[in-house]
């Protein structure tokens, strides 16, 4: 199957035409994820042998002509909980680690009988903006394979823009769907906070993180968030709001839409390329008949400071349950119940998660409380503000998802600062819970820039309405990736 | 304010993390340029500014008082993920005094 | 130099609610290791808490039969630290704003004297798992982890150990007619920790404080502050200073060890539990918990006063636990006489229990039983001395009393046409004590009574052997 010429669409009319079975379709995904894996190294796990099994059974049960997702072949992250199907969240600690019970996005995949096939690899735990942070593989970016396919869903992100797989999941703390997204082309929403449950989502930052999909439509984007989206009676922070057809207006274009551009998205640090695709977007948005309006957001350039706080405190405090006593790896040759915790850790995590606990542990320790976490929580009610200033007289909020497009591997990994500096675009987002979509907007040196498109809390769908018109208007979606390596 | 090594140190006891002495160097002058970064938040006027820990308003999300009945087959798959277990219980080497904070 | 102790009491109460805390685990233990778990209580990458709302409503409940403000607007916090028995390395508790405060309870005291002492605040938090320890190993446990608990923290209101076991012993009584909790030291549902200071009279600031930990029961409580006073009344006596750690009781010795130094503060990162939105406690929920709160001992002891004619010391007894005082009540309510309820609840019942060492609810007396026996003996049907007899019956091996009195033959003769042949028999073989009875020797009744006392085998009932004497006697 083709994934670049076939949408959810086209390939759910093989299925029920029967020109195509579940099974087969599977089966050929899984055959070519093999071979293009070799360059791109998305997969962590395959779950080859209960996939076709599933399939099978689709095929016996018969595709829902109502459910466009039927019988699809799925990639999930890595760090989203399924049973019986090894999750490791690319590190070390869970090497070997077997859920026993299924994310509730897990469920709603099965219920919608998408087919899993596969773990993508990530930053472990979620940690990092490239997937170099991973304790597995380096994931290579489609579009040039000595260049990174962002973070920290980049299994995912590589795994939709090299063709394997139509549909991927991924999860956003800070940006972790959208910038991979705008780094491989394709498109990628992190819904509002409590929008999709986080029930077996392993944490990171408890506040911040949404599970959203990753495809390479608009159309199909919406489609797939319709489906895991929801009250959760087991995520006590999920909204229990009825979730529309978020493709319903889709095609409403954006005639009489208000659209902010905040001036601090496109100010120092931003590549000239990227800015000017956004430019070329604002006009593009006119031409469609938007108003497009330079806003202000003046907190966000402390966006970053404030997320790397708030995001380090509740990952130190969630990842303290990696301590070898009850599931993933111990240290062996231990001597005693802290060479257990200690020896466990520090053999178990990276460098990047040991940096951020640190970090976290540091911000809430005694006597710094108050000048770290609580300041930055303080700063986050500030950023909310922001938006719902400039909300209060727009309807979506545009920009760069980040300041660059993608770059070398191995080039910033070694440098902290510049690698978080890098998600300045991407988490005033999380830190006011709102919904951000990344879409293709243009190339700079056969790299994709990202457009990040900003909807109010629980407002995706105008997000998508706006995004479908983009995309229609536009051809940076048809172009695909050429698995090469040209510096 | 540059973190000191002492510092970094006691932090790592509290996440029981163990670093050689070059990591912890490394680590020492990264902590210290990251909370230079975080310092910056020191300019910005918080005064009056409440906190915001929950980006959602929502308030007594509650479950009523109905207890599931016990699954046997969980039981055993959460013992069998365990990296030592013995008889149904998680085994551990001995707590030993002073070892860990008990929290009570 | 003179010295001014200060106590102060941090008690955890284990709610027995029918789920857990967070998690819809069973809320029960001492069964097989780990049944009563789920992905939540060992603390699984992913999951998620979610509050019981048994777990708030008892705790404010709780908090409010101890005279504590309900904190409208409160939430839980993390508070971080690496254990075994602690799966997600932070226990989910409340910090920065509990859900009560500025609670008391007043105390009685045994020069007479009564006493109010504060409650600075209850929070709630979930219980941890439980380790125990063998050789070079410990095994977990997590049965125990996720049961809700109220931690109740008292203001430094104590001066001296009586006071904090009576402060207790009140908080103990209190929480239990609340029906909350068990409250049992021995079962853990109960647990107290101590700090206690002492600083020269006058002074305004508190010494440095040491803290009892692990402490089994009340009395050791007492006498661990006791030693706490007088080991620090020494060290400071002889220009020594107070160190701050964690001491336990030695029962045997009875003296306090020490457990842990403390260097500096505990760090426990505290921060707002992020998976939890707060809780927001309206004035109608509030009226509704109060509502639901028992009847409270204080209540109860005005009640039995007025309404049953007991004394002060009476109903004080009768309300020491909530099985006593509602056996008590379940008595009196099968139309037994209240004052002889009373009685045999603190004479007999209570001595049957000290010496088997038995709650209330281990004996098998039951309050239908205790009422017809004591009806029996308020009818005439048996004797006091017989009482005693059907009482260890019953209470051993909860024999029906009226049955087994009938089926022993044990039934009082009170038939006066069943007696009358007899007492003609008697009168008719022993012209004698009708003479001496006419001279007025009354000494013969007693011989008369004791003659038909014998023939009956101790079954007639003598208050009516003596009326039919007398008035037989009469007509001769």
């Amino acid at each position: 199957m083709n994934y670049f010429t076939n949408d959810l669409t086209k390939i759910h009319a093989q299925l029920v035409n029967k020109e195509l079975t579940s099974y087969d379709l599977t089966k050929q995904t899984i055959t070519a994820l093999k071979e293009t894996d070799k360059k791109v190294d998305a997969f962590l796990t395959l779950n080859e042998e209960k996939a076709l099994e599933m399939a099978k059974a689709i095929d016996e049960k018969g595709i829902d002509p109502a459910n466009l997702l039927a019988g699809i072949p799925v990639a999930v992250k890595d760090n989203i909980m399924t049973k019986d199907l090894r999750t490791t969240a690319a590190s070390k600690i869970l090497e070997n680690f077997v859920p026993v019970y299924d994310a509730t996005v897990m469920e709603h995949i099965y219920a919608h009988d998408m087919v899993p096939i596969g773990k993508t690899n990530m930053d472990e735990f979620a940690m990092g903006g490239s997937t170099e942070n991973s304790a597995f593989k380096t994931t290579k970016n489609p579009w040039n394979l000595t260049k990174v396919p962002g973070g920290s869903s980049g299994g995912s992100a590589a795994a939709v823009s090299a063709g394997i797989v139509p549909i991927a999941f991924g999860s956003d703390t800070g940006g972790s769907i959208r910038q991979p997204a705008s780094f491989t082309g394709i498109v990628g929403m992190k819904p509002t906070y409590g929008r999709v449950s986080r029930w077996g989502l392993i944490a990171f930052g408890s506040s911040l993180d949404e599970i959203g999909p990753m495809t390479r439509s608009v159309k199909d984007n919406a489609t797939v968030l319709a489906a895991i989206a929801g009250f959760d009676e087991h995520d006590g922070t999920t909204v229990n709001k009825k979730v529309p057809d978020f493709t319903a207006n889709i095609a409403k274009g954006v005639k009489g839409l208000k659209i902010g551009l905040p001036k601090e998205y496109l100010g120092e640090g931003v590549q000239p390329e990227v800015k000017a695709a956004i430019l070329a977007a604002a006009d593009k948005f006119r031409e469609l008949g938007a108003t497009v309006e330079e806003v202000s957001l003046p907190h966000s350039k402390y966006g970053v400071a404030a997320y790397y706080i708030i995001s380090s405190s509740e990952a130190s405090s969630n990842l303290q349950r990696f301590d070898g006593i009850r599931y993933g790896v111990r240290a062996t040759d231990v001597k005693n119940l802290n060479d257990v915790y200690v020896r466990s850790r520090t053999e178990g995590f990276g460098p990047e998660v040991k940096r951020r606990i640190m970090l976290g542990m540091y911000s809430l320790s005694a006597g710094y409380y108050d000048a770290y976490f609580k300041k930055a929580a303080q700063v986050r009610t500030l950023m909310k503000q922001d938006f719902a200033n400039v909300f209060a007289d727009y309807d979506l909020i545009m920009g760069p998802v980040a300041p660059t497009t993608a770059y070398g591997i191995g080039e910033d990994v070694s440098d902290p600062l510049t690698m978080y500096a890098g998600d300045v675009l991407s988490v005033p987002v999380n830190m006011a819970g709102l919904p951000g979509l990344s879409l293709p907007a243009g190339f700079a040196a056969g790299l994709p820039i990202g457009m990040q498109l900003i909807g109010k809390a629980f407002d995706e769908q105008t997000i998508y309405q706006a995004g479908y018109a983009f995309e229609q208007a536009t051809d940076f979606h048809k172009e695909t990736p050429t698995l090469g390596g040209n510096n | 304010m540059a973190i000191s090594k002492e510092q970094v140190t006691h932090v790592a006891d509290l996440a029981r993390l163990s670093f050689t002495d070059e990591e912890l160097g490394q680590f020492t002058d990264q902590l210290s340029q990251i909370t230079d970064m975080f310092n910056e938040l020191q300019e910005v006027d918080t005064k009056g500014v409440e906190p915001m820990t929950h980006v959602v308003d929502l308030v007594n999300v509650l479950r009523e008082d109905v207890p599931a009945a016990a699954n046997p087959q969980e039981r055993e798959a959460l013992l069998k993920n365990a990296p030592d277990a013995e008889d149904g219980y998680i085994k551990v080497p001995a707590i030993l005094d002073n070892e860990g904070d008990d929290g009570e | 130099m003179n010295f001014e102790t200060t106590i102060g009491l941090e008690v955890h109460v284990e709610l027995k609610t029918k789920s857990k805390m967070f998690s819809p685990s069973a809320n029960e233990f001492g069964d097989t290791p780990n049944m009563n778990t789920n992905v939540i209580d060992w603390g699984y990458p992913g999951v998620l808490p979610k509050v019981n709302k048994g777990a708030v409503d008892f705790g404010m409940r709780a908090a409010l039969a101890l005279n504590a403000t309900i904190a409208q607007d409160n939430h839980f916090d993390r508070k971080n630290y690496f254990y075994p028995d602690n799966p997600k390395a932070y226990q989910v508790t409340q910090f920065e704003q509990p859900i009560g405060h500025d609670g008391w309870v007043e105390v009685h005291l045994s020069n007479g004297t009564t006493k109010k002492i504060g409650i600075e605040e209850l929070h709630l938090e979930e219980d941890a798992g439980k380790n125990t320890h063998t050789g070079q190993y410990s095994y977990v446990d997590l049965n125990r982890q996720g049961t809700p608990l109220i931690e109740i923290v008292s203001k430094p209101d104590m001066t001296t150990p009586e006071e904090a076991y009576e402060y207790m012993e009140t908080l103990r009584q209190v929480i239990q007619f609340t029906g909350v909790s068990d409250v049992k030291m021995e079962e853990g549902s109960l647990r107290v920790d101590a700090n206690i200071s002492l600083r020269p009279i006058g002074q305004k600031e508190y010494g440095v404080k040491t803290e009892l930990k692990n402490i089994n029961s009340f009395t050791y409580l007492r006498k661990g502050l006791e030693y706490e006073e007088k080991r620090q009344a020494q060290i400071l006596l002889s220009g020594g200073q107070i160190r701050q750690e964690t001491r336990g009781f030695n029962e045997n010795t009875g003296e306090t060890v020490l457990q842990r130094i403390k260097e500096g503060s505990d760090d426990y990162r505290y921060f707002p539990e992020p998976d939890i939105p707060p809780l927001q406690i309206s004035d109608k929920w509030i009226d509704e918990v109060r509502a639901s709160i028992p009847e409270m001992p204080h209540e109860r002891r005005k009640r039995y006063i007025n309404d049953f004619g007991l004394t002060e010391n009476d109903a004080q007894v009768l309300t020491s636990t909530l099985e006593m005082a509602n056996f008590f009540e379940d008595t009196v309510k099968q139309d037994a006489d209240a004052k002889l309820v009373s009685n045999w609840l603190q004479g007999e019942v209570s001595a049957y229990m000290n010496a088997q060492k038995l709650d209330l609810q281990e004996t098998k007396l039951t309050p239908e039983n205790l009422a017809t026996m004591i009806n029996l003996i308020t009818d005439g049907t048996i004797s006091s001395r017989i009482a005693k007899k059907v009482f260890k019956e019953t209470i051993t091996n909860g024999t029906e009393p009226k049955q087994w009195v009938e089926d022993k033959g044990m039934v009082q003769l009170s038939d006066p046409a069943k007696l009358l042949p007899m007492i003609t028999e008697v009168l008719d073989n022993n012209s004698q004590s009708i003479d001496d009875f006419k001279n007025g020797k009354d000494r013969a009744i007693g011989f008369l009574v004791g003659q038909i006392m014998k023939q009956t085998h101790g079954q007639a009932n003598p208050k009516v052997v003596n009326q039919l004497l007398i008035s037989e006697l009469k007509k001769h």
